[in-house]
């Protein structure tokens, strides 16, 4: 009481009446002045909050972490995935048509394309007198197993003619392309794909070139090795073949009249579509066929596959992300749970608030923006991990790591709306709270 | 008694035609158990002057704590009218009724109600922050509350760093810090031993010294006796006021039951 005495000359003197309404009257105006003030406070009690129950905060923005750096990671799969199939897709030869049978019909049920047997070699070599064509090879494939010494592996293994190197693209890393004169002659020759190359030479270090290599029961020499391509992605791999002249693997190892596809390349982009129509029109000619519902085989052109396929890619990107945006929500859940379960427990601690002069409002915004920053906070944390993760994935599978911008920015935006969303709930349960029953409980 | 002399001193100063700082007419408030109704305050009339010591009394369930609400702008009366320092309270929305919480009434209660993770001092600046007021006019303010209640070296500790009765002055301070009209405290002693109890009457006593308007509820007699006004519940109704302050207003318009014009002493 001493203190208080000491400081009695300024603390609350009878004030004169007409100086009453004045001292209140400024409050009022400092309320509406300061209205950011409340903002600021009401952060900083959020944070104490979340300071207050640090596991819970944490595990409750697990889920919006978890569904921050999916987003990010997906997207980035998906990117990486599209971009890889494109840089793919730019090797394969825009200008490339490849012709393949048509499927059986036998009672109603269809088999897969090629799976009738109707082209052969001399269509090929038909087509190669169309106008703008600029190469054509027929192709039979004979998978078998390759052997070399002790070392053996499965792989595909194509019969084609010596233009197809042009056709597909091909470059060779050592030797040389089999020649027209193998082709006539039927010389047992190999070209192999750098993945044949790498698991039948083994240990590396042995000059593949003139080495004699078992295919089935024939022996090859080799005579080139193809640059690699790299992995397509999807399982398959291009550098997993074996490339032969058409008459030996014809004679030598499949003995059939037919052949598997019929490659052909235009000589320019813009005449792709009436070398198809051309080649369509020789064929149906050739096949005795009038009506091209009938055809007994398929024309397919480089530019549908690149379509195909970024279709293909389109939609796994958004189902990918269909599933992030799913685990967002969840985590959003998670956070209307918590908050929930705090606006119940900290019950006394809004009746003390309300019961001192907290508006609705001034709770309402407590709330929300705890919940705000407990998504926030997650998202933050997403944003740190989706890009590592991304790095991770797109490493472990060759990907190119494309993070898009707008990536990042999509996912923290929604993670921050999915707080004020979920949150707002909770925050206007605790905001509409009776004071007096409120400061009855314990 | 020198209990009286303050009060005395203060209706001299004032002016005659001056508005109590409490005018309750008529408080009604029933309670609703499913159909049954509940009346808790029957037609309640109090009239408490600026720089009254009031002490509301009364068995449990006498609607002495109702009423204390319902003063405290906690709660609405189903019917009847409150004029807070003038201002009818009655019929305002949630809005203004924090407000006038937040800038009239400064409220203590039995169990402090503090904020446990707050520091003294940011316990009593906390109804500043809702009036909007600067930080640092805050803290400035919130300081000199507490050494008001003599806590000034207490500032920075926590409300479980602190015995009962330095809790109950941090939440003195709180409600001082806004400069109310009037001060309610809801047996502020009920959680204390009676030396700490007498501290803390002290200090209410201090404070209507210099003019602030103070009316506590308690069971304890001798917590009681300090106050220069006991008003006696029952049964929702006034049933005893002793020691009121005269005053032509009061007298003429809100007649009031008087059943003892006695002195306690």
């Amino acid at each position: 009481m001493k203190i208080m005495r000491d400081e009695r000359e300024r603390t609350v003197q009878p004030l004169p009446p007409s100086s009453k309404p004045v001292a209140k009257r400024r409050p009022q105006q400092h309320r509406r002045a300061h209205g950011f003030q409340g903002m600021f406070q009401s952060t900083g009690s959020a944070l104490q909050a979340l300071r207050a129950n640090l596991l819970r905060s944490l595990l409750t923005s697990l889920g919006i972490i978890i569904g921050v750096g999916a987003v990010i990671i997906m997207i980035a799969i998906s990117e990486g995935n599209t971009s890889s199939i494109n840089s793919r897709l730019s090797t394969l030869n825009p200008l490339q048509l490849t012709i393949r049978s048509g499927s059986t019909s036998t009672g109603g049920v269809r088999g897969g394309a090629g799976t009738l047997q109707s082209l052969t070699q001399a269509d090929a070599d038909a087509l190669g007198q169309l106008q703008h064509v600029s190469a054509v090879s027929p192709t039979l494939n004979a998978n078998g197993q390759i052997v070399y010494s002790n070392q053996n592996w499965s792989s595909s293994v194509q019969g084609v003619y010596p233009g197809y190197q042009q056709i597909g693209s091909w470059q060779l890393q050592e030797g040389n392309f089999f020649t027209q004169a193998d082709e006539q002659s039927g010389t047992t020759v190999a070209v192999l794909g750098q993945t044949v190359v790498d698991n039948l030479f083994t240990p590396p270090g042995i000059d593949p070139i003139g080495q004699q290599i078992r295919i089935g029961t024939v022996t090859f020499t080799v005579v080139g090795t193809l640059a690699s391509k790299g992995s397509t992605g999807f399982g398959s791999n291009a550098d997993d073949i074996v490339y032969i002249p058409f008459s030996t693997a014809q004679q030598r190892l499949s003995g059939s009249q037919f052949v598997s596809s019929i490659v052909l390349t235009a000589d320019n982009s813009g005449d792709v579509n009436s070398v198809q129509s051309a080649a369509q029109a020789l064929l149906e000619q050739r096949h005795n066929i009038s009506n091209p519902a009938s055809d007994d085989f398929t024309i397919q052109n480089a530019s549908q596959v690149l379509s195909t396929v970024q279709a293909t890619a389109q939609s796994l990107t958004i189902l990918l992300v269909g599933v992030a945006a799913v685990s967002l929500i969840v985590g959003g859940i998670g956070i209307m749970n918590i908050m929930l379960v705090s606006v119940t427990e900290r019950t006394r601690e809004i009746g003390i608030r309300i019961a001192i002069g907290a508006r609705q409002r001034d709770v309402l915004a407590q709330f929300l923006i705890e919940a705000f920053v407990l998504s926030a906070l997650g998202g933050i944390v997403g944003l740190i991990i989706g890009p590592i993760g991304a790095f991770a994935i797109a490493h472990a599978n060759g990907y190119p790591l494309v993070i898009d911008p707008l990536s990042i920015l999509i996912a923290f935006g929604v993670s921050a709306l999915v707080g004020i969303v979920f949150g707002f709930y909770p925050a206007q349960r605790a905001a509409r709270m009776n004071p007096i029953e409120a400061l009855r409980t314990e | 008694m020198q209990r009286n002399e303050p009060s005395n001193g203060m209706n001299g100063k004032s002016h005659p035609e001056r508005s109590p700082v409490i005018r309750v007419e008529r408080f009604s408030k029933n309670y609703y158990l499913g159909r049954t109704v509940v009346p808790a305050l029957r037609g309640v009339n109090l009239d408490v002057q600026q720089g009254e010591f009031v002490a509301l009394m009364g068995p449990s369930g006498s609607g002495k704590s109702t009423f204390m609400n319902l003063l405290g702008c906690l709660d609405r009366p189903t019917s009847g009218s409150y004029l807070l320092d003038g201002v009818p309270v009655s019929k305002m929305n949630s809005n203004q009724l924090a407000d006038i919480r937040n800038q009239k009434i400064g409220f203590v209660f039995q169990s402090f109600n503090l904020l446990s993770w707050m520091t003294a001092l940011d316990n009593v600046e906390l109804p500043l922050v809702y009036s909007g007021v600067a930080r640092a006019e805050r803290r400035r303010r919130a300081a000199h509350a507490l050494s008001m209640v003599g806590l000034k070296s207490r500032a920075s500790h926590r409300p479980v760093e602190l015995s009962g009765g330095q809790q109950q002055r941090v939440a003195i301070a709180r409600a001082l810090v806004t400069t109310p009209s009037l001060f309610l405290a809801d047996e502020p002693t009920g959680n204390l031993d009676s030396q700490t109890s007498e501290q803390i009457i002290t200090i209410l006593q201090e404070l209507n010294a210099r003019g602030l308007t103070v009316v506590l509820v308690t069971h304890e007699p001798d917590i009681a006796r300090h106050a220069h006004r006991q008003v006696r519940f029952r049964d929702g109704r006034i049933v005893e006021d002793i020691g009121a302050i005269p005053h032509e207003i009061v007298m003429t318009d809100v007649p009031r039951s008087r059943p003892a014009e006695k002195q306690v002493s």
